[in-house]
């Protein structure tokens, strides 16, 4: 079973269990409300993300997937328990420099709708304030089309941009200072189906060359076969287990058996028998 | 070595991800045998370069060392380059890569991809003439189209105003209550506390000319006159069009940004049998009121500064108040009051329905909703002046 011939062929290979952690969640509870209306969205989470993993975060609507990615971004704070992101308090990540660590994609986009696509990409680096404008200009055009997009569309402002562009947009800016972590906020949804295998590959692609770590919440199937190197599902208010897509697949639970084996599942897990997963091919281990 | 699924540089453990790593720098070797050598270290990522100290080193040394010399460039012995670094790499060789260069395969990709999307400065706008000719009859153009918007709406609330009354039952009577709340009720303490200090600084200012003539007195019939006639409905008129004109158009302007109006437009519902109208009834109601609510605050701040500062008691006040004032500059302040509320909601209405799907629109929408609502009162307020003249004193 060395072999990787089960895998679909451009799956990302699972990084080797030695490597380094990114993002460390543990013993996180988060409770909303107070006093009789209070309620627990996590207990006693914990979650290891290690570095060039894609993982994804599944679950059912108002199982805290979001504020998950808040709590790792560092704009809400768990009640309790404890969140290190790049070996620091998540809660420090906020601060100056924080777009050179960590990138994020809002489901929204949440570009800047009064500046251009090139001042959305170009912010973060711009606002540093030392590069020169020719330089930090260059950079932004590069991203710009790294994720895709034409030269010609940098005067453009995010109200006259399609949905996917905007996703695109987002991701640039998102990479502009090349962080070595990624969280995606449903990265697909709102997509059409071409567009969303466009923009997997691109986030495959970037993944490949820029050695990132991704963390993403998805509900959608395709995105979660294609791109995720281990999936994290969560129920119960905790990860109730996580491995690659098929392991996950294959665990016995009800919301599992909902969102796999449905017939939405079956159709995206249909080009690949439900054989044992292939273990990591042996020159990732050694790298 | 690395593959294209490892990232680009190894970094060894978790714990170097912090930024406070070597600084970003280039050394100059002359003992390589096939001549000089750039060796460039450290990390030259965005986070680096950006820093002040940091950048102005490296442009010292990156000057020092011009892209034409035949000079080789290392940048094996980096510990980190992200795509700005190589940027500021691709630009300094003259956007192009240098004779000899040794590099990873990871960092030559950067470079390729670098190389693969320059592009040419776009070039800078030129100043002419006729451009600025255009601009001006465009914005002599945007006013005219401002003055005919405002006239459709007008009409349209002429129209609605008939349809209400034809079918008054189907009126959106919970939006009108509810704005009379928001911006009636809501506005009292603050017109109070504008209109009782106005009261007090005119009682004074007037009662120090007026003791010099020995008429004392008079400060009822000027105080009784120019707050029912003029002051208090302008004063309440521009406090509320300061503070629920703008209200009125960024609820309206955020409609259209979350493309609310939209969804509303397709259900079939009018904007301004649903939007304009609930809430120039509303105001059309609470303005008259607030007005009043405001002289009665400010004649009570004069009354109170009358007998501290020139001895009027407040019985005389009172008692000497409906002489010196008619009852026709009470009916022509409301109804003046009256027309400011509906032009302020109409005023409110018409820039939060032109704002555009951005966070600046919504701005510069607000910000020319309150100061053309202002400025609409006075010039209202100046037409009533004139074409009552003869009324009521």
């Amino acid at each position: 079973m060395t072999s990787d011939t089960h895998r679909p062929p451009d799956t990302p290979a699972p990084p080797p269990d030695d490597a380094p952690p990114v993002v460390e969640i543990a013993g996180l509870s988060t409770v909303f409300g107070k006093g009789d209306e209070a309620f627990a969205v996590h207990q006693n989470l914990d979650l290891t993300v290690r570095r060039g993993e894609i993982l994804s975060l599944v679950g059912g609507s108002g199982t805290g997937k979001t504020v998950l990615l808040r709590h790792i971004l560092g704009l809400t704070r768990p009640t309790d328990g404890r969140v290190t992101v790049l070996g620091e308090p998540a809660a420090q990540l906020t601060g100056r420099g924080a777009a050179s660590r960590v990138g994020m994609l809002f489901q929204q986009g949440a570009l800047f709708s009064a500046f251009s696509v090139l001042d959305n990409i170009a912010f973060a680096l711009r606002e540093q304030g030392t590069l020169p404008q020719r330089l930090v200009c260059d950079a932004a055009m590069v991203k710009l089309q790294m994720v895709g997009l034409k030269p010609e569309h940098a005067t453009r402002m995010p109200a006259n941009l399609s949905g996917g562009m905007i996703k695109r947009v987002a991701l640039a800016r998102a990479l502009i200072m090349d962080p070595p972590l990624l969280l995606l906020d449903e990265p697909t949804a709102g997509l059409d189906p071409h567009s969303s295998d466009d923009f997997c590959d691109l986030l495959r692609e970037l993944h490949a060359s820029l050695g990132l770590t991704v963390i993403m919440v998805t509900h959608d199937l395709d995105t979660l076969f294609a791109l995720s190197s281990r999936v994290a599902v969560l129920a119960e208010k905790r990860v109730i287990t996580s491995g690659t897509p098929h392991e996950v697949a294959r665990f016995d639970h009800p919301f599992i058996h909902e969102f796999f084996l449905g017939e939405r599942g079956r159709r995206a897990m249909a080009p690949v028998p439900s054989a044992e997963p292939a273990p990591p091919p042996a020159h990732i281990k050694d790298a | 070595m690395p593959s294209t699924t490892t990232p680009l540089v190894t970094t060894p453990a978790a714990t170097d991800f912090p930024m406070s790593d070597p600084e970003p720098r280039i050394t100059r070797r002359d003992d390589a045998p096939e001549g000089p050598c750039a060796v460039l270290q450290g990390r030259w990522g965005a986070a680096e370069l950006g820093q002040r100290r940091q950048w102005r080193e490296l442009s010292a040394q990156l000057r020092a060392l011009p892209a034409d010399a035949g000079l080789a460039w290392d940048l094996r012995e980096l510990d980190w380059l992200d795509h700005v670094g190589a940027q500021v790499l691709w630009n300094h060789w003259g956007r192009a890569l240098p004779e000899r260069l040794q590099a990873t395969d990871a960092q030559r990709d950067m470079l390729g991809r670098i190389a693969e999307f320059a592009t040419e400065e776009p070039p800078a706008e030129r100043w002419s003439v006729a451009e600025q000719i255009d601009a001006l009859g465009a914005r002599v153009l945007q006013g005219v189209g401002h003055g005919r918007d405002l006239l459709i709406l007008v009409g349209q609330l002429v129209l609605d105003l008939g349809r209400l009354v034809r079918n008054p039952r189907r009126g959106p009577w919970r939006d009108v209550s509810g704005h009379l709340y928001s911006m009636g009720a809501t506005a009292l303490p603050i017109t109070a506390l504008v209109g009782f200090l106005i009261g007090i600084v005119l009682a004074y200012l007037m009662g120090l000319q007026l003791r010099q003539f020995g008429a004392s007195t008079f400060i009822v019939n000027i105080l009784g006159i120019s707050l029912t006639r003029e002051l208090g409905p302008m004063l309440g008129a521009i406090l509320v069009a300061g503070r629920s004109g703008s209200a009125i158009t960024a609820q309206i302007g955020v409609m259209r940004v979350t493309e609310e109006l939209d969804a509303m437009r397709v259900m079939g519902i009018a904007h301004g049998f649903r939007l304009v109208l609930p809430r120039a009834i509303a105001l059309g109601i609470a303005m008259p009121l607030i007005a009043l609510w405001t002289t009665l605050a400010a004649l009570a701040g004069g009354m109170l500064a009358a007998d501290v500062a020139m001895g009027v008691s407040p019985a005389y006040f009172i008692q000497a108040l409906p002489a010196a004032v008619a009852p026709a500059n009470l009916w022509m302040a409301m109804g003046k009051s009256v027309v400011f509320g509906v032009f302020i909601a109409l005023i409110g209405c018409h820039w939060g329905l032109r704002v555009k799907p951005n966070t600046q629109s919504l701005g510069q929408g607000t910000t020319a909703s309150v100061v053309s609502a202002i400025t609409m009162v006075i010039v209202v307020d100046a037409l009533f002046a004139i074409g009552f003249k003869n009324l009521g004193i």
